[in-house]
């Protein structure tokens, strides 16, 4: 039996607006995908979640149509199943692990998961799990989905805890970055809500290195935890890259997504184009290439690997295809073409895979395989680096680039843990939240006693 | 307001006014819809807390600044690097600055300026408006710069002319410091570099954040990269690619004009053009 397909949104008219595309599992839909789980004796999906959440249980409520077992089931290890079954890629863990998956199809645990946060939400089902405060306080250093997860646990566990966020606004990526098609703000919303319930606090436009060093909170609060993030864009260094009409997809995503840009209302622009390429095939790449699809221009996507190395979300390519988005692999920058400082296109070179063996192929330019695309706007999408400025005046050790160093979560400096995309460079959301659940656990056992 | 479409905008903030040095800035919102709008800041009282900004309506979001009647939605600072001069302030004890500000740039040459000489730094400044009833914090110049000129565009106060007309004995200074409209300081830093004369610029591009994570606000610098809000503002101004940074600054112009002219006009701008698709 082939898994129960989500409905999602028709594909002629959805590049018109910015509602979500999946439209989630209705009851008798749930039910059937839930009643394919074989609830395996030892279930290699759990294996799967780096949080471990017990996916086989929360499966079975779901049969007997229990959504409020179903949501503590998954609370007790995720406050952000609405997120997490949304953006996670399920398709490289949980799902890819699934004995169903083996012959046929996986389950759909992302959408399962989705279905009972979507109908928490509708019910207001509201969990409390909050043990009795330790009189332990706890600063942590960004809102995105790492120190979310910190937070989450550490708060439950009765520490009292504040978020330190830069921005006007909570979730980090969560917020800025992953549009609105593909993670309505309001289930972000909904779930930062929780945690403020739980008793969180929030400083905003606090950004940390400027506002306060981080030696300052150590010295207010008893641990820190540093999910900062990686924020600072990658240009490629080609020639023309400061010319008008090229952008970081930071800078298109902060502009659509933050500012809400899409909408006639908000006073933040986006440079009007007809005719885009992004350069880059992660989730980045491909949520700016979709939101762009969507305030009227036709996109290109420019990759110098092939689909099979792609990072991005399998979904969120075949989704980006639907929507006539063009993918254009084997194929790398070489310059941007302007007249008058502003982007007329570009010049790509071709280029092929070389199988040297390694799992990710490596690719070489094709000699005098030069083309040039017709294009009024480049976007660069190709992963980014952690912010140096937080770690003004704190003597925290990091790598090379910039990454900060960790043994266990713990960095150089005593009381200070740093997770997330700050500590492996730019990942996954659901890895943010796997190191701050992490780091959760080692603070807890560090500073309880 | 301090002049016409010049406004003076005083915020309380402790976190920021505790932090704060010359030659920072802040970012500010209007409301939740509002853009995020750069300031740089001109003066931190410490005692009450308040951050004062100097500001020009030059569009929508800046004439949506003026309606603010209690609270902004968002404020925070203090970003960018304090002023280089600030920073190396006891390289320049014994010298002798030429400020040269141009417009509402000199509130934040005007913070410089007194953090600078209250420190013993002998300090000159030219101030450029385009007309008379355009200057403004002219008591607060006169109580504390001994030599300063001013210069107007029409010659309806002070010297006839362009600050770079004013610039004289350049060789009786150790550096420059200029903040005012692009094209001043790409002149300003054109003129000192005939004789040498270090020129610090203070660069206000366009920006999202403010703390590095959209690279809207990049220059090139050297011939290299930099992005204003972290690197700066401040930069070696005979370094400056200011052709660049100029053309950058109008990336968004039709779009801001539009909406300017609707916040101004109202609902009157889209008639059957055919270039706009409001309904």
């Amino acid at each position: 039996m082939n898994k129960v397909q989500m409905r999602s949104r028709d594909k002629e008219t959805r590049v018109n607006n910015f509602s979500e595309v999946n439209l989630g599992y209705n009851k008798e839909e749930a039910q059937k995908e839930a009643n394919r789980c074989l609830n395996c004796q030892n279930p290699r999906c759990v294996k799967g979640c780096p949080i471990g959440i017990k996916i086989p249980k929360f499966i079975e409520a779901i049969k007997n149509d229990d959504i409020n077992l179903a949501y503590e089931i998954i609370r007790e290890d995720n406050l952000f199943p609405g997120i997490c079954g949304r953006v996670c890629p399920q398709e490289k863990q949980c799902e890819s692990m699934c004995i169903k998956g083996f012959k046929g199809d996986a389950i759909s645990i992302g959408s399962l998961e989705r279905y009972v946060s979507d109908e928490a939400i509708k019910n207001n089902i509201k969990i409390d799990n909050k043990k009795k405060s330790n009189g332990k306080t706890v600063a942590i250093v960004g809102s995105g989905p790492s120190g979310l997860a910190c937070a989450s646990i550490l708060q439950s566990e009765g520490f009292s805890v504040t978020i330190y966020e830069s921005l006007h606004k909570a979730g980090g990526v969560l917020t800025y970055g992953i549009p609105e098609f593909r993670l309505p703000k309001k289930i972000v919303d909904k779930e930062i809500e929780a945690l403020v319930d739980l008793g969180v606090k929030f400083v905003f436009n606090a950004p940390i290195g400027l506002s306060f060093s981080i030696t300052e909170l150590k010295s207010k609060y008893d641990a820190v935890y540093l999910a900062t993030g990686a924020g600072l864009p990658r240009f490629m260094g080609i020639k023309n890259e400061c010319a008008n009409g090229v952008f970081s997809a930071n800078e298109v995503l902060t502009r659509i997504n933050l500012m809400g840009a899409y909408n006639r209302e908000s006073k933040t622009p986006v440079y009007e184009a007809k005719r885009v390429v992004v350069v880059g095939c992660g989730n980045v790449a491909i949520d700016a290439a979709r939101s762009l699809r969507r305030m009227g221009a036709s996109v290109s996507i420019v990759y110098r690997r092939s689909e099979l190395e792609a990072p991005a979300r399998k979904e969120e390519i075949k989704h980006a295809k639907e929507e006539g988005i063009e993918f254009l692999y084997l194929t790398n920058p070489k310059e941007i073409i302007v007249e008058n400082n502003e982007v007329v296109g570009m010049e790509v070179s071709l280029m092929e895979l070389i199988d040297d063996g390694t799992e990710r192929r490596s690719v070489k330019e094709i000699q005098n395989a030069i083309k040039k695309i017709d294009c009024d706007m480049v976007v660069m999408a190709l992963g980014t680096m952690p912010n140096s400025l937080i770690l003004n005046d704190s003597n925290i050790k990091t790598d090379t680039y910039g990454l900060i160093l960790v043994d266990d979560t713990k960095t150089n400096i005593d009381r200070v843990y740093a997770g997330g995309d700050a500590v492996t460079g730019a990942a996954t959301v659901i890895l943010a939240y796997e190191a701050g659940k992490k780091a959760a656990l080692k603070i807890i056992d560090d500073i309880s006693i | 307001m301090l002049a016409k479409n010049i406004y003076l905008l005083e915020v309380e903030a402790p976190l920021i006014v505790t932090k704060a040095l010359p030659g920072q800035f802040v970012i500010v919102m209007a409301s939740s819809s509002s853009e995020r709008i750069p300031l740089t800041i001109y003066e931190c009282d410490k005692k009450n807390n308040v951050v004062s900004l100097v500001y020009q309506v030059v569009g929508a979001s800046t004439l949506e600044l003026t309606t603010v009647e209690n609270d902004l939605y968002s404020i925070v600072g203090p970003l960018g690097k304090p002023s280089i001069l600030v920073s190396n302030i006891d390289e320049y004890k014994d010298k002798k600055v030429l400020f040269v500000a141009g417009g509402v740039g000199i509130a934040p040459v005007m913070a410089t300026l007194n953090y600078m000489s209250s420190r013993g730094v002998l300090c000159d400044l030219i101030y450029g408006a385009k007309s008379s009833d355009l200057l403004i914090l002219e008591d607060k110049i006169k109580k504390s710069v001994n030599n300063y000129k001013i210069v107007t565009d029409d010659g309806t106060k002070g010297i006839k002319g362009n600050v770079v007309d004013a610039m004289e004995r350049l060789e009786d200074y150790d550096v420059c410091l200029t903040v005012g409209p692009v094209i001043m300081m790409k002149y300003v830093s054109l003129k000192t570099k005939e004789i040498g004369l270090k020129t610090i610029v203070s660069m206000n591009p366009i920006m999202v954040d403010g703390t590095g994570m959209c690279g809207a606000c990049r220059l090139v610098v050297d011939g290299k990269v930099l992005f204003a809000c972290v690197d700066g503002p401040e930069f070696d101004g005979h370094k400056v690619d200011f052709d660049l940074a100029m053309e950058r600054m109008n990336i968004y112009k039709t779009f801001e004009g539009r909406k300017y002219l609707e916040a101004i006009e109202g609902n009157t701008h889209h008639g059957g053009c055919g270039e706009c698709n409001h309904e």
